[in-house]
């Protein structure tokens, strides 16, 4: 009897340190495939990019600092137009039912990644109707010049022209470097498809299974290059409502959400199974003047508005919590953020002189509202609502209007409004991706200078910027730039939203990223 | 009998072609295009638009989009989702087992629940048990989905633990989609618990899911049954001797049954319509969820072959529904 006891504790024991360590985190969509350059939501830069993947260089999980990845080390020369990178060796590519690596990631898989995307003749350019929009949207299409292998493990990037942000663009997911000898396997089976479905790559994890729509599997990668994960099998249960997602958390079927619904952070701080990791997020909302329509043309009108409107009020009864007031146009967890900067006081009695010894009296006006909702935006409407009433006691008279999204989003970048509410959530927490996309000449011509504002000393400042390297120099160019900006008042910046992650108590080693995007590489549990 | 049959097959041409061109021009009146849903914020330069209009095929003037589709459609190709750049077709039936299986199992509770409550309140006509039993019905009738699924969850899940929150079966469980009904493969994978954990998964949305069907299946029968119940024919029944349970089982049922089924029929097209509601509260993976999303995205192959599909197995089913309406009642065979 006793033996039986004894040997009916060891098997217990022995389940129990043998159980497989499963984590699951429920995440809000449904990737739309497994292959990063290919798309551009967070979701799969989730599912592909943080598990599958590994970059040249990578964000220091938790922050927007660039650190080595699959290089090791890179120099920059020719006057900021060379990049060195030296890569890293013994590192191992997945395998599955039909490829097995034969070789470690070399410079060959670097060159297919980038030809695949810059290459319109290269033969997997067109698989999965590849459009790559990242790729061209941070411009690297242009910006390359060409792209050498010297040896096994050296690669050089030629640029056209000096581009500081260009590292940093280096460690975002469409720059995931992909296997070439996978992808010569499947181009001799004429099954190029495959490379997207079933991805190989050189990440913590890879996949073992996608029921779309319903769950993705995935098995800690024995073989990692960092060492293998803590976690034995990570599994995304795709959960789109925010309410299901909180009651699955609480009642433990996952360990980890992200975005919850902000009428619920109260709820989950009082929960004694959860900890709510927060962060400032890496966005802005804002409301931008059309600086091309009068009387938005003149700055002193635009700053008079600013101050006619209580942006604490905003705050308080829109975000409830989850935002921080905005008074740069990049947020505070970027560098070069300029603190010094003291934001418009709201003195409507101020603001309604100015707006006179302007001549501007009896102004009808619009403000646009997003149908959509975001995080630096929660309540488009409620914040016109809040703005229209601010403005009446200055004597301007605003209607709300609102459209379809898409039917937004076209006629303000066509500029038919004249004021009009949108935001930004950063790429890769380089300042320029902030100033230059939303705030350049180029950008208000076609892009997304919704302000449509291009004045000459602060394009000066950031050009000459994106041509520094040296970040210290960079950061004081950037903090200039602010200054002209607050000055000029093409927007008014409404808030930097807080991005909160509730994690089951349990769980060790999840870091909230401001990046917005979702890494499980150190996850373990107590 | 053959000639009902070959009318109605020839009668769904039409209609499917229908189908194709409102399909096709509804989802083009819907204000925003896909590659602008595509770019969101991020505002692509026109001409990097004008090339992705290009790529789609969305450059082209309208009638020559819809005649290059209908060819495609005629020729079995129903085009690629533009969100995930697979084909519609791959997409529509990896899901479709899933909204299947939670159709049935909604209809079966309906069904099995929805009828003898109808008999019941029909036999108890005017008493207290029908007031209650009708009384809750239109309760149920008017309670918004959205709102019942997630007070079951909070209820059955949060505060009891009963059943669990949302998903087909638990993460734990590992089973490769063979049929793509769970129930089936969570059976042939012989793992041990699989089963019981896709019942309890499927429990909740199944209830929420029939809640109307229930109601409108319980609500027919009765007044069905109290039509027949007052005929000359069940009376003769009752005097020739008949125990209660022959006559209102079998003599009554079985004429009350042909309204019924009609309703039955009826109740598909409502449950896939509920479909998209319980899915989405449920993270159930099935078409209606899909939908939704394409729409949103405007995906304009998904949303027409989804549609498509949808209709055309709506017809199947009706067209399934006269057929079993003619070998009931056999006048109608003629």
């Amino acid at each position: 009897m006793r033996k039986l006891f004894l040997g009916a504790l060891l098997i217990m024991a022995s389940s129990s340190v043998f159980a497989a360590k499963n984590f699951v985190y429920c995440s809000e969509a449904s990737p739309e495939g497994f292959y990063p350059a290919l798309f551009t939501s967070g979701t799969t830069f989730d599912a592909a990019g943080r598990t599958i993947y590994n970059r040249l260089v990578e964000f220091k999980n938790g922050t927007t600092e660039v650190q080595p990845g699959l290089a090791e080390s890179w120099s920059v020369s020719n006057g900021g137009k060379t990049y060195t990178f030296k890569l890293r060796k013994g590192v191992k590519f997945h395998s599955n039912k039909s490829f097995t690596p034969t070789r470690d990631f070399n410079a060959d898989d670097v060159l297919f990644t980038f030809n695949r995307m810059w290459d319109k003749e290269h033969p997997y350019h067109r698989v999965s109707g590849g459009t790559y929009e990242y790729f061209k949207g941070m411009s690297m299409h242009s910006l390359l010049k060409s792209i050498t292998k010297k040896g096994d493990y050296t690669v050089i990037f030629n640029l056209n022209s000096v581009e500081a942000p260009f590292v940093a663009n280096l460690a975002m997911e469409f720059a995931s470097i992909a296997s070439a000898e996978y992808a010569d396997s499947l181009m001799k089976s004429g099954n190029k498809e495959k490379i997207d479905r079933e991805p190989i790559g050189t990440g913590p994890f890879y996949l073992v299974q996608y029921q779309k729509d319903s769950t993705i599997r995935y098995k800690a990668f024995d073989s990692y290059w960092k060492g293998r994960a803590k976690i034995d099998n990570l599994i995304f249960a795709i959960t789109p409502n925010a309410s299901v997602r909180l009651q699955k958390v609480k009642a433990g079927e996952c360990h980890v959400m992200p975005f919850p619904n902000p009428s619920d952070i109260e709820n989950i701080k009082k929960d004694k199974r959860i900890n709510l990791l927060s962060q400032q997020g890496l966005n802005v909302g804002y409301l931008a003047y059309n600086t091309e329509k009068k009387p938005f043309d003149n700055p002193k009108v635009r700053k008079a508005l600013n101050m006619a409107i209580d942006k604490a009020a905003i705050i308080k009864a829109v975000y409830q919590g989850a935002g921080v007031a905005a008074k740069n146009p990049i947020p505070p967890t970027i560098w070069s953020y300029n603190d010094s900067i003291v934001d418009d006081p709201y003195d409507p009695v101020a603001a309604k002189k100015m707006l006179i010894k302007e001549g501007v009296t009896d102004l009808e006006t619009n403000i646009w509202a997003m149908p959509v909702q975001r995080p630096y935006n929660p309540n488009a409407r409620r914040i016109g609502e809040l703005i229209q009433q601010d403005w009446k006691k200055v004597g301007v008279d605003a209607k709300i209007v609102s459209f379809e999204w898409g039917e937004y989003l076209k006629k303000a970048k066509s500029g038919e409004h004249d004021t009009v509410q949108l935001g930004w959530t950063g790429d890769n927490g380089d300042p320029d991706n902030f100033l230059a996309v939303l705030l350049g000449c180029d950008a208000a011509k076609n892009g997304s200078n919704y302000a449509r504002w291009c004045n000459e000393d602060f394009e000066a400042l950031i050009q000459k910027a994106k041509k520094t390297t040296s970040i210290k120099e960079r950061t004081k160019l950037y903090e200039q730039a602010q200054v002209i900006f607050k000055k000029e008042a093409p927007w008014f910046t409404i808030a930097h939203s807080v991005v909160f992650l509730p994690v089951r108590k349990e769980v060790t080693g999840v870091k909230i990223s401001p990046l917005g995007t979702h890494d499980f590489y150190g996850a373990d549990f107590k | 009998m053959f000639k009902v049959i070959s009318k109605n097959l020839l009668l769904m041409i039409p209609t499917l072609l229908g189908i194709v061109i409102i399909s096709f021009s509804f989802i083009r009146v819907i204000p925003g295009d896909p590659v602008i849903a595509l770019s969101g914020e991020r505002a692509m330069t026109p001409e990097r638009y004008d090339e992705l209009m290009h790529e789609f095929g969305l450059d082209l003037p309208l009638h020559e989009q819809f005649f290059s589709y209908l060819g495609d459609v005629v020729s079995g190709d129903f085009g690629k989702s533009i969100a995930t750049r697979r084909p519609v077709v791959e997409e529509f039936f990896t899901l479709f087992p899933a909204t299947v299986e939670l159709s049935l199992c909604a209809l079966f509770l309906a069904i099995v629940i929805g009828i003898p409550v109808g008999m019941v309140s029909a036999l108890k006509k005017g008493k207290l048990v029908d007031n209650l039993l009708m009384g809750v019905s239109l309760i149920g009738y008017s309670m918004p989905i959205f709102w019942w699924g997630l007070l079951m969850i909070v209820f059955f899940s949060g505060y009891l633990g009963w059943l669990p929150v949302s998903g087909r079966i638990s993460t734990q469980f590992f089973i490769e989609a063979k049929t793509g009904f769970l129930l089936i493969d969570s059976l042939l994978s012989g793992e041990e618990g699989a089963f019981l954990s896709t019942i309890r998964h499927l429990t909740l949305p199944g209830i929420v899911l029939s809640t109307i069907p229930l109601v409108v299946i319980a609500r027919q029968t009765r007044s069905a049954m109290v039509e027949i119940l007052d005929e000359d024919y069940i009376r003769t029944a009752y005097a020739k001797g008949l125990s209660k349970f022959r006559v209102v089982g079998i003599h009554a049922l079985r004429n009350a049954l042909i309204i019924v089924i009609t309703v039955i029929g009826l109740q598909i097209g409502i449950l896939l319509a509920g479909a998209i509601l319980t899915e989405s509260i449920f993270s159930w993976p099935g078409i209606g969820k899909w939908m939704v999303d394409s729409i949103y995205r405007r995906d304009y192959p998904a949303v027409q072959g989804g549609l498509l599909f949808i209709s055309l197995i709506v017809m199947t089913i009706n067209f399934i529904v006269d057929f079993t309406y003619a070998l009931i009642n056999p006048k109608l065979r003629k």
